[in-house]
């Protein structure tokens, strides 16, 4: 068994609505892939019968929270996992209901592709813009639009050609780099996995073959090195005396010894030792690879610093503009101190002004605005304590992402794409 | 120019020593649950490599009910003094002379939701602001929606409807005084992963993960080791098969599955055909459709 040496990992999720099939959708490709066991099947087919349905409600495999099961929706994101003898997925499967961008974010923000589905009855709605917008909001590489219960339209090439042709019109606003389209029925397994026999005027490949051979090894940004330091490790025993190594993921370019480094704040500069874990050394690192990173000169560098190359540096500044996702019950006002979490650095931060706040349904931009209300989204400034060492989130979503905290009660308020 | 691309099992790896880096950066006590399973062995494992050549900077905790297999703690002490690192064992033996928690009788008894009391008792003990387990969201559908960081309330109690959302890797393990945070750095593993993993790195395991002959008992169909904590019923009797283990609670619960696999080779054929889930032999799950959840809310896993 030597599969796992070329087996690549594809995070995807999956936005829809109650009714547009996306539990179906997810509980056939994992069915398909023989990724439910017996007993799986089992108890949501014992639930079912408790409930009272005619069919097995594959819904119940995915909806996992009391709550939800009693209320029948999912309200927060599940991960869900298969594999398939060319790539190991993970599900982010996120409820579509308005009240929940907060979890669509979420799930969208550690994403390669996102699986967008409509209902080919009822074409695009105003879900399927903010879905839509979400995915190119948060930069994700690449888009499937799954046109779902073809067996409803007859399988029609002409409504699935006039939902393609409405979709390509309105995405050309946006900024999705890679978008394909796929008539299925996932109810009954056309194009999901197997071809389908009832749209023999497709002869695009099927959902289950896109998701296999999409490529996604250029999804992350190789060209600029970018090492945000998590810790110090410093033995302190007798036989590693003298060792200081830098600890922490790449998150962006490629690093390897001997190259020339340049650390932030310091502004220092010195020259990769060595690239090692657990002892065995690393002739190249690149994201997303944790690695311990010496130096050839003892540098005072601790959590929050940075180590990029001398003729590639990152912004260096307190002030940043800012899309944010508003996702706390109290909504943000302009002039709040919080705390900011960017990269492995924390520090304090005021959103000084709120620019304006877009409609996720329209995308029309509403300006003047005195507040971000739960699951708003919009464009802000923020002033932080400290300087940060950043991208445009667009050129790395790890070193251009942030998080805003409340200082008082902890919790997390919102997420931030550096513009 | 070469792929800049990590196969899955290392950029699990990569991510689940991301997570752990982080625990000891941002908590002042965290602590590794130890149950003795391959799970908890593997998270011992990624803590080594994530601070090497420092040992592992936190101890190990391990709640023994007192029903464990004996594999089980033999395999502990020697990976303990193998990586040079603390261990801290909480007994539920001692819970229960103390008369914090009262023993379930009946022939189903089992001291599994016991060690909820004994656990949250060690980590305030200890201080423990953190606590890592090696749960994962494939095992069970209350999982699937569980945080990397998750945190509890100074009850120990999980609240699944108010969860931090959790963007891209920017962790906040931000709490006040008396509460903590449970920790999953292999959330995103699978049974298969794990297996996978293990093969890729040559970890030990306790020899009940292999196939080996044991005396057992099959109720409501679990196939049990017989011991001294499982009192049988009139009508059951005790049978020598071939069983190995694909989980590791303990004696009384965790069932055995009839197997041939003797080495990790044959595990992984078998994990790849398998048509249950390996929590399927679980008889604390089996008691309700929300049982996990239930018990996570009370300060379970």
């Amino acid at each position: 068994m030597n599969i796992q040496e070329t087996n690549q990992l594809l995070r995807f999720t999956t936005a829809g609505s109650v009714d547009d099939g996306k539990s179906t959708l997810i509980g056939r490709l994992l069915y398909d892939s023989k990724s439910i066991f017996e007993d799986q099947i089992e108890a949501v087919k014992t639930s079912s019968q408790m409930k009272g349905f005619d069919y097995v409600d594959l819904s119940l495999l995915t909806d996992g929270l009391k709550s939800e099961r009693e209320q029948g929706i999912t309200i927060d994101v599940a991960y869900r996992y298969f594999a398939t003898p060319k790539r190991k997925f993970i599900i982010a499967d996120t409820p579509g209901h308005i009240q929940y961008t907060r979890n669509m974010v979420t799930g969208a923000s550690t994403a390669n592709l996102a699986i967008i589905l409509i209902d080919s009855r009822k074409g695009l709605l105003e879900q399927t813009f903010r879905h839509s917008f979400i995915a190119s909001l948060l930069k994700i590489p690449h888009v499937i639009v799954c046109i779902n219960k073809m067996d409803l339209v007859d399988y029609s090439e002409e409504v699935y050609d006039q939902i393609v042709k409405d979709y390509k019109a309105f995405a050309s606003k946006m900024d999705i780099k890679d978008i394909q389209f796929v008539p299925i029925s996932a109810l009954n397994g056309d194009n999901v996995v197997d071809r389908s026999k009832n749209m023999v005027w497709y002869e695009g490949p099927t959902l289950l073959y896109l998701l296999e051979h999409v490529h996604i090894a250029s999804d992350l940004n190789h060209i600029d090195c970018r090492f945000p330091v998590q810790m110090v490790i410093r033995p302190h025993t007798l036989e590693h005396q003298d060792f200081r190594g830098y600890a922490g993921r790449v998150e962006g370019g490629i690093f390897k010894p001997g190259d020339d480094v340049k650390v932030l704040p310091s502004g220092f500069t010195s020259r990769i030792k060595n690239i090692e874990l657990n002892g065995e050394a690393i002739e190249e690192a690149f994201a997303p690879m944790s690695v311990t990173m010496t130096l050839e000169d003892e540098i005072d560098i601790s959590r929050g610093d940075m180590i990029v190359r001398p003729n590639n540096v990152p912004h260096v500044g307190q002030d940043l503009d800012v899309m944010l996702c508003w996702m706390n019950q109290r909504p943000l006002r302009g002039r709040t101190k919080l705390i900011l979490k960017h990269t492995t650095k924390d520090c304090q931060a005021m959103v000084k002004e709120i620019l304006y706040k877009v409609n996720v349904n329209t995308l029309h931009r509403e300006e003047g605005v005195e507040e971000l209300a739960l699951n708003e989204i919009g464009r802000v400034s923020i002033r932080a304590a400290n300087p940060l060492f950043f991208d445009a989130y667009r050129r790395n979503r790890q070193t251009g992402s942030v998080i805003l905290i409340d200082p008082n009660t902890n919790e997390t308020l919102a997420a931030g794409m550096i513009i | 120019m070469g792929q800049y691309y990590l196969s899955h099992l290392k950029e699990l790896e990569a991510e689940a020593i991301f997570v752990i880096r982080e625990v000891v950066s941002q908590f002042e006590k965290p602590a590794l649950l130890f149950s003795g399973g391959k799970d908890s062995i593997v998270l011992a494992h990624l803590s080594k490599k994530a601070f090497y050549p420092s040992r592992i900077p936190f101890p190990l905790i391990h709640i023994d009910t007192g029903h464990n297999f004996p594999e089980t703690i033999i395999f502990r002490d020697s990976l303990v003094g193998e990586l040079g690192v603390k261990l801290v064992v909480g007994s539920v033996q001692e819970s229960i002379n103390e008369g914090r928690v009262r023993e379930e009788t009946g022939v189903n008894a089992s001291r599994n939701a016991l060690q909820t009391v004994t656990l949250l008792d060690t980590l305030e003990d200890l201080k423990i602001d953190a606590a890592m387990g090696g749960a994962r969201r494939d095992e069970e559908k209350a999982r699937a929606k569980e945080r990397f960081f998750s945190h509890r309330d100074e009850f120990g109690q999980w609240d699944p409807k108010n969860q931090r959302p959790e963007l891209w890797n920017l962790f906040n393990g931000k709490k006040h005084n008396g509460e903590h945070f449970r920790i999953f750095p292999i959330s995103n593993w699978t049974e298969m992963d794990v297996w996978q993993y293990i093969q890729q790195e040559n970890i030990a395991l306790p020899s009940l993960y292999f196939s080996h002959q044991r005396e057992c008992v099959v109720r409501d169909g679990v196939i049990l080791a017989k011991s001294e904590f499982i009192k049988l019923k009139p009508n059951e009797e005790v049978q020598l098969m071939t069983v190995r283990y694909r989980t590791c609670g303990d004696m009384p619960i965790t069932g055995a599955v009839e197997s041939d696999a003797d080495d990790l080779d044959k595990i992984i054929a078998e994990v790849a055909t398998t048509r249950t889930t390996e929590r399927g032999t679980r008889a604390d799950d089996k008691r309700g459709e929300t049982a996990m959840e239930d018990r996570k809310k009370s300060g379970y896993f």
